[in-house]
């Protein structure tokens, strides 16, 4: 459905705090301030300082720990992305313990 | 573009923390997925800005995924309920209607900024569309796959206001040679040098006139995580390219070569975007329209109903980039079928309710399917396609429930 609406457009930025809210007859915009909430979780366990060393910066643990059950070269190539495509910067003597931890941790069942 | 004060992660996190540490006294309830193999449990959230209960998929940057239920209520999925997706975690909290301006530049006659006045002025138009994330239902995948493990819930149909992307263009004036346009948001990469969140559509698509730049859902303004002030709406394709929080609008005389658009959300060439799980030299193609889909909401998996009396089912059905022409229902698993009566229609691209009644004959198990024909002639498939990255699922779902 493509609705044509009435134009009877009132710009009124007189009308209402001028600062805070974009309005016309049918639409109010508010400014919007506020905060999101903390992160959340971190890695866990034995070997896990490599990974919340270099896999927190840019996504919670949980983008990680949500994941299927993985091979380790599943595992492998997920860091190499987070690397090449995202330009993650990991240590390179850390890549071998994060695949370590994340093949132990999440390994394909 | 003074509208945003990024204030420190860190300031932002210490705060938040102080607040969660009194929450974590209390148990939080959860849900759980059932995805093959798991883990499919994940708490319901309610700590994100103009967001009621979601699923917690994941905290930052936020995936907060529509608890089914809602799909229950009605075609128009609320505000406080739709689902959020973002890619990097720099995401504005603080944006002033005031100051914020959408630049439109690039290969156009006169580049303009517009502010949110400018684009109130313009003439608008509403519009029921399907917001359906790429990979909505990738936990259901099998094999499983990496990325966002949603269930089903990574969709939602909202009425959305705004104005033609067209309209803007023009008075923008696309210079002859134009190619593409692309969108880009407010948000930005955490690390230097990674690539900006940016979308492209083709320019003819850019101007077919449904295209929208929204300034409200569902009557009101977007919540912020849904992409407040402005969003794109590209009726009937995936989410990927309702660019959120749009602030940059590039007409671009050359094929976008930026990664989100070259390298990412790529498909299998194939029908249904379907392949062997480990095929090798598949052709992929940027992903693009939506399939139908359809879904039982008033029941779910493990459901009891009751033998030799008629239960009502219900559910809502879209047809991805057409209509929907019908919906029919089977309880012996896809072995029979027959019509669903459609609700109202809302517009092509939106949620349509669908109803019916089904009388088990005897106690035992009863596989109930739904399947949706859209008007392009499309019909769900009852074989599950795969992908590597997860992508357009759309096959026949089934609810198992047990008559006694
Ligand atoms: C430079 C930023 C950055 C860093 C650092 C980073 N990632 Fe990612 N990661 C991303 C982005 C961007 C995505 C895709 C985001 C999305 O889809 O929301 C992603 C997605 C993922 C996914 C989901 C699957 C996929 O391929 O999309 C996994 C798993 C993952 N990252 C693991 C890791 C691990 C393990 C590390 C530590 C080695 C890491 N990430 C570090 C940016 C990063």
């Amino acid at each position: 459905m493509l609705k044509e609406l009435a134009l009877p457009l009132l710009l009124t930025a007189g009308l209402i705090a001028p600062t805070s809210v974009v309005a016309d007859s049918d639409i109010v915009l508010k400014s919007v301030s506020t905060d999101l909430p903390d992160p959340g979780r971190m890695f866990e366990g034995p070997g896990s300082d490599a990974a919340n060393n270099n896999c927190l910066a840019c996504h919670s643990a949980g983008m990680v720990l949500n994941q299927p059950g993985l091979t380790r070269d599943a595992w492998a190539a997920e860091v190499n992305k987070m690397i090449h495509a995202y330009h993650a910067p990991v240590e390179p003597q850390d890549v071998a313990a994060i695949v370590d931890y994340l093949a132990r941790i999440k390994g394909a069942q | 573009m003074k509208a945003i004060t990024r204030r420190s992660l860190l300031g932002q996190a210490a705060t938040a923390s102080i607040l969660m540490a009194g929450r974590r006294a209390f148990a939080r309830p959860s849900v759980d997925l059932g995805l093959p193999g798991g883990p499919g449990v994940r708490p319901l959230t309610t700590d994100f800005p103009e967001k009621g209960a979601m699923i917690l998929q994941r905290s930052r940057p936020p995936l907060l995924e529509t608890p089914f239920e809602v799909f229950d209520q009605g075609v128009f999925t609320p505000n406080d309920r739709f689902y959020v997706r973002w890619h990097w975690a720099v995401i504005p909290t603080d944006v002033a209607v005031d100051s914020f301006r959408l630049a439109v530049r690039g290969h156009v006659a006169t580049p303009l900024s517009l502010s949110l006045k400018d684009i109130l002025a313009l003439p608008r138009f509403e519009i029921a569309a399907v917001n359906q994330c790429s990979g909505n239902s990738r936990g259901l995948f099998q094999p499983r796959v990496p990325g966002g493990q949603w269930a089903n819930g990574a969709m939602g149909n909202a009425l959305w206001t705004g104005v033609r992307l067209k309209d803007v263009l023009d008075r923008a004036g696309v210079k002859p040679g134009a190619v593409q346009v692309r969108f880009k948001g407010l948000d930005e990469p955490v690390v230097d040098g990674a690539p900006d969140f940016m979308k492209s559509l083709s320019v003819d698509h850019a101007r077919d006139g449904e295209v929208m730049i929204a300034f409200a859902m569902n009557g009101k303004q977007l919540p912020l995580l849904n992409g407040f002030p402005l969003r794109l709406v590209v009726p009937g394709w995936y989410a990927t390219y309702w660019v959120k929080m749009l602030s940059d609008i590039e007409v671009l005389d050359r094929p976008d070569d930026n990664f989100w658009t070259k390298s990412a959300y790529l498909v299998p060439d194939t029908p249904g975007a379907d392949m062997k799980p480990g095929a090798t030299g598949v052709p992929l193609v940027p992903i693009s329209k939506m399939g139908p889909r359809s879904f039982i909401t008033n029941l779910k998996p493990g459901d009891t109903i009751q033998a030799g009396a008629p239960v009502p089912l219900r559910g809502i059905a879209f047809g991805g980039d057409a209509g929907v022409t019908r919906v029919d229902l089977s309880a012996d698993g896809g072995r029979t079928w027959r019509p669903a009566t459609l609700g109202k229609d809302e517009g092509k691209y939106g949620f349509r309710q669908w109803q019916a009644s089904f009388t088990p004959p005897s106690a035992g198990a009863y596989s109930l399917a739904v399947r949706c024909t859209n008007s392009a002639g499309l019909v769900q498939s009852d074989r599950p396609n795969w992908n590597p990255s997860g992508f357009m699922r759309n096959v026949i779902e089934t609810v198992a429930v047990a008559a006694v």
